[in-house]
């Protein structure tokens, strides 16, 4: 498959999981539109392109690991999961009900989730042990130089929320990460611009998320995150980085694919019959 | 029944962190997985021989005590076992949340080991005693809490840690300090099952950590006055042996807890839930009476908190005072003429 047909399949993936979010949204009658809708691109470009899994497997020990630390757009990765085929239909009717599997934050209990969320600025720091614990093996050679010597045995990445980088442990994970050289991580910040209750720099001006991350050590790009050409090819060129990890800055756009609540704080919305079908045409084949 | 591994002399002081290391690093020969993690925290003899040994697994992360334990949890989610090793309070301070989510509730296969638990270390003051650490850690779901008493049990609890499958805390005293041996090392240690370091059917002391052997100290005394007092030697603060206390209530009638953590939610707490559900007997707990810690050597925080001997051994005869007072028959007239 060349690349166009590639980005064009995925692009039509993309639209899938936004309507299959949608539906899951509806199962509760609240849903988290705005960050499920601006990440369902890189998300579909990680579950159906880029890592290495085996939905017959979920516990595979040598599998890619995707570490969502904002847990709560949990709607995009549910819709995923099941069209990858780790969960069924049935399952997703059952989301946000007491016993599912499927919490109304991202949970180990769903097969295909390696770490639980919701409470955030957690995720970076799992996703460094795991990628750490990538390159350790029996015999000895400090870690950094098993980083320089070694084929990690699995690739890690971890999905940030913008708002979420407020959280200080965000950067203690950051620093640890380029001191042991883990280019085995790849973390991808979705910076659709809201956090929960405002705007991301009025609610706490961070400044560049880009610089900190080069600051810290990172090989940093940024990219429309909405735009697969680019998702596909920046996801390619991080997985070519030596001794370093990787962030890709994903300028998103909130509520991505459905217009009318694109880039406002759609944040956790009322999933009304009305808001279900307007978005469900938007989002026609 | 009186454990038969107890050492015949106590007359051997060891370190506890010293017996933690050297079976960390035995356990990591013959077990691959095994990984040691600090947050710019001494490692003792691990230091040395890790990096000799397997320099990958050793990992110190920086003064970062919450990404500590996360990332620990990641360690494990990449099938290893890792020890963490930070001052108690800041592991439960800094990591409270990550131990509750990342650790205890995705049950990751992760050893917290709490350093300089307790009151008595004292030498660094009031910011770095964890006074809460029992009480905090254990209302979380899924944890299993150790807090051995010398160092034989020590050890054991570190191998008891790395054999179980699950998330376990394991407290250990100053880490600079050398306490009494009370066991022989052949000791018989498992998770959930209190030993019986005195026999008695007076009064029971369940003591937890260092100051089992305060209450041993004590229980030996109070033989010379006629009291035989039980002591137990609580080193699994989470699961509870429920069987032990509510045998030790029925059969003895007074408790005393003893504890170097606040008795608020501390082993007297959990120990007056059992009893006072199942069976109510006469209870008081010696520990700190929610107040925070202190500068001062250990000998000086353990006299400015109560938790000698002469303490102890006070707060057992109150205990059997009480416990005496409310087997004498109660005189009918007395009570009728009270107002209510």
């Amino acid at each position: 498959m060349n690349k166009e047909e590639l980005v064009r399949e995925l692009q039509a993936k993309a639209k899938k999981l936004r309507r299959g979010s949608l539906w899951v949204m509806k199962e509760m009658g609240m849903g988290w539109l705005g960050g499920s809708f601006s990440s369902a691109d890189f998300v579909t470009a990680l579950f159906f392109y880029r890592m290495r899994h085996d939905p017959k497997r979920p516990q595979w020990p040598e599998r890619d690991r995707l570490i969502i630390s904002k847990g709560h757009s949990c709607e995009v990765f549910y819709a995923a999961l099941a069209e990858a085929g780790y969960i069924s239909a049935e399952d997703l009717k059952t989301y946000s009900h007491c016993g599912s599997r499927l919490q109304t934050h991202v949970d180990c209990r769903t097969p295909g989730i390696d770490c639980s969320g919701g409470s955030l600025g957690l995720g970076l720091s799992f996703a460094v042990g795991t990628a750490t614990g990538a390159y350790i093996q029996p015999t000895g050679e400090n870690l950094k130089a098993a980083v320089r010597n070694r084929e990690s045995r699995f690739r890690v990445y971890c999905i940030l929320g913008d708002g979420e980088c407020n959280e200080g442990q965000v950067w203690e994970a950051a620093a640890n990460a380029f001191h042991y050289r883990l280019d085995n991580l790849t973390a991808i910040v979705d910076h659709n611009k809201f956090q929960s209750t405002g705007p991301v720099g009025i609610k706490l001006n961070m400044l560049s998320l880009a610089e900190k991350f080069k600051a810290f050590g990172w090989e940093t790009k940024e990219i429309d995150g909405n735009n697969l050409h680019e998702v596909v090819d920046t996801l390619d060129w991080a997985v070519t980085v030596k001794g370093k990890p990787q962030a890709i800055i994903a300028h998103t756009i909130k509520g991505k694919g459905f217009p009318s609540l694109e880039n406002t704080n759609c944040h956790f919305v009322k999933i009304t019959d009305d808001l279900l079908k307007k978005a469900l045409a938007a989002l026609a084949d | 029944m009186k454990s038969r591994y107890l050492r015949p002399m106590r007359d051997v002081a060891e370190n506890m962190y010293s017996a933690h290391n050297r079976t960390l690093i035995e356990l990591a020969r013959r077990n691959e997985k095994i990984v040691s993690c600090y947050a710019d925290f001494p490692p003792g003899e691990v230091g040395e021989v890790f990096s000799k040994e397997f320099p990958d697994r050793i990992i110190d992360v920086g003064i970062a005590e919450g990404h500590l334990i996360t990332c620990a949890a990641g360690l494990a989610d990449a099938g290893l076992i890792p020890f963490t090793h930070c001052h108690a309070l800041f592991s439960l301070g800094r990591g409270y949340n990550q131990i509750r989510q990342n650790v205890a509730y995705d049950q990751r296969n992760v050893k917290i080991v709490l350093c300089n638990a307790g009151v008595i270390w004292g030498g660094i003051g009031p910011s770095h005693l964890a006074l809460e650490d029992i009480a905090a850690l254990r209302v979380v779901p899924k944890l299993v809490i150790l807090s051995p008493a010398d160092a034989v049990s020590s050890e054991k609890a570190t191998l008891a840690a790395a054999d179980y499958v699950g998330p376990v805390i394991l407290r250990l005293p100053a880490i600079g300090a050398n306490y009494p041996t009370l066991y022989t090392p052949d000791l018989k240690f498992e998770i959930g099952k209190a030993i019986c370091v005195h026999e008695g059917n007076d009064v029971t002391i369940l003591a937890t950590g260092i100051l089992v052997h305060d209450a041993l100290v004590v229980a030996e005394r109070l033989v010379k006055d006629g009291i035989r007092a039980r002591v137990l030697d609580i080193h699994t603060i989470k699961p509870l042996d429920e069987k032990a206390i509510l045998a030790a209530a029925r059969e003895t009638g007074a408790i005393v807890t003893v504890e170097d953590a606040s008795i608020l939610g501390g082993l007297g707490g959990a120990v007056a839930e059992v009893t006072s559900e199942k069976c109510p007997v006469v209870i008081r707990r010696v520990g700190v009476q929610d107040q925070f810690g202190e500068s001062g050597t250990s000998e000086e925080i353990k006299e400015c908190y109560g938790l000698t001997a002469p303490f102890i051994k006070k707060a057992v005869q109150e205990s059997l005072r009480v416990k005496r007072s409310k087997a004498a028959p109660t005189k009918p007239s007395a009570r009728r003429g009270k107002k209510r």
